[in-house]
């Protein structure tokens, strides 16, 4: 029930991109059969991907993932001339994003960080107060990978084109959960990731609209246009595109799912553990999403005992982190001191059950008694 | 990544609850930290009869928090004083990298507890 760290791969999904590793294993760039095999393919996961989303079969450049394209996103814009730059964005972004902000800070460039309500919701007003003369990209994501919040990317995108300022958006949690359309969204680039949709880790795209001019950052054989120089990984295309369609194909019955399961498992746990607050937006939010803060009971701990009964969740507590500091999302959001290292998020995926959430909460249950009887400060 | 040993001391720690007519107490952590260590001992002819934690925190402070108490009782208070991060990082069979930082808490808690014990009874 971490989902939203990775999925398994469809077996659809690996079937599709099985020959392109043997048989079926040209280069693209070659004009004989092998080589043309391999265009083909590209060509239709380029379809696939720029259906699914809305979007021109050309305006769809493959990467390595989600950390690429946002870099190739933030990064590109850039370049254009000489002088000082300014990029807008949130403080709950990926760190995909805010390390990506920081280097160009590092460079002379500015970046505003808006902040986000209590539910993890971007100030859009602080938004568009922030733009500036220079200002040449707004970038929020649109929907958050740790509480689920979804971004009124809609209003973003209308700030952002009213002032002839670039969108993008980060959709790496939304695409194949919501419904993404490029255009009813009015973003100017978007990026995807293979590995959250049930596709292959190691490959993902951005979404550039037509005429919106980007530079490079990886530079060779002009592969992808010039975007993104580099012999392409066919079979994790292939995978991607399969990905794309398959989950676009299924888009309503596993959302619904999904969320029926996400409802079930928020009602059960505040209906049976005391001392419990549910993070994120109550209603925007991502199907597959629930993070939950427990008092008296420590993030990693929990992650720890439930994985001792076969389920593997996330947490934004600080022990559980490689700086030891508790997630910057969570500590945007004002939760109390009480609450902010006892989170934990489990994201469902569409194969996961009702029974398989039943199971959780009653292995939650027990996690929680068992750690709030050792602790000293549970009141008892 | 962690080790067995911690494993072990994690999901059945040893010695949790406290003792209600307690010799000496000692508590650090706070909520702000993520960590909050109590333990509670009984002395007698300077040996530390019963010792007891509670633990709110990570599974290193739970670990540790229960290798302290194992390794203090028994123990005389002087001897227990002696206890080092080492001896308790050693016994744990070693801390993942970077997981160290909070483990010298549970000795802290005893310590603080064995000087509220001397305190009382100067």
């Amino acid at each position: 029930m971490d989902h939203s760290a990775t999925t398994p791969v469809d077996s659809l999904v690996l079937d599709a991109m099985l020959p392109y590793f043997t048989e079926m294993f040209g280069n693209s760039s070659s004009l004989h059969s092998f080589g043309t095999e391999a265009a083909e393919a590209l060509s239709t996961a380029r379809e696939q991907v720029a259906q699914a989303i809305g979007a021109l079969p050309e305006e769809i450049i493959f990467t390595s993932g989600g950390t690429e394209s946002n870099n190739l996103a933030i990064r590109g814009v850039i370049p254009h001339d000489a002088g000082k730059k300014h990029i807008i964005t949130s403080v709950i972004e990926h760190p995909a994003v805010l390390n990506t902000c920081e280097y160009i800070e590092s460079l002379g460039h500015e970046v505003t960080y808006v902040p986000v309500d209590s539910d993890g919701v971007a100030d859009i007003e602080m938004i568009e107060e922030s733009i500036r003369e220079n200002t040449v990209l707004i970038t929020v994501m649109h929907a958050n990978n740790e509480v689920g919040t979804i971004q009124p990317i809609k209003e973003i995108a209308q700030i952002a084109s009213k002032h002839n300022i670039l969108f993008h958006t980060d959709a790496v949690q939304t695409v194949g959960k919501i419904p993404v359309n490029v255009d009813e969204l009015g973003v100017d680039m978007l990026s995807i990731s293979s590995h959250k949709i049930h596709g292959p880790k190691g490959s993902g795209a951005l979404y550039v609209r037509k005429g919106t001019r980007i530079d490079p950052i990886i530079y060779g054989g002009n592969h992808e246009n010039g975007m993104r120089s580099g012999t392409e990984n066919i079979p994790g295309i292939v995978g991607l595109g399969k990905a794309m369609f398959l989950a676009n194909e299924s888009l309503d019955e596993d959302s619904q799912h999904m969320m029926n399961m996400r409802d079930h498992l928020i009602s059960q746990i505040c209906g049976s553990i005391a001392d419990v607050r549910l993070n994120g937006h109550p209603t925007l939010r991502l199907p597959n999403n629930v993070n939950l803060s427990f008092k008296y009971a420590e993030g990693e701990s929990m992650l720890m005992l439930l994985d001792m009964k076969g389920i593997a969740v996330s947490t934004g507590s600080a022990c559980s982190s490689k700086s030891l500091k508790a997630s910057h999302v969570l500590s945007s959001l004002n939760i109390e001191d009480d609450y902010i290292h006892g989170s934990l998020r489990i994201s469902l995926g569409k194969e996961n059950t009702m029974e398989e959430v039943d199971y959780l909460v009653e292995s939650l249950k027990e996690t929680i008694l068992k750690l709030r009887e050792m602790s000293p400060i549970s009141g008892q | 990544m962690y080790s067995k040993k911690v494993i072990k001391e994690f999901s059945s720690p040893q010695n949790v609850g406290s003792i209600e007519d307690a010799d000496g107490v000692g508590e650090i952590g706070s909520t702000i930290d993520g960590d909050i260590i109590n333990i509670s001992i009984k002395v007698k002819d300077n040996v530390i009869e019963d010792i007891k934690f509670k633990t709110f925190g990570c599974v290193v402070a739970i670990s540790t928090s229960s290798m302290v108490t194992n390794l203090a009782k028994g123990k005389t208070v002087d001897e227990a004083l002696e206890l080092t991060d080492e001896d308790v990082i050693n016994a744990l069979d070693g801390l993942p990298e970077g997981k160290d930082r909070c483990s010298g808490f549970a000795l802290d808690a005893l310590k603080m507890a064995i000087e509220d014990f001397q305190q009382k009874n100067k």
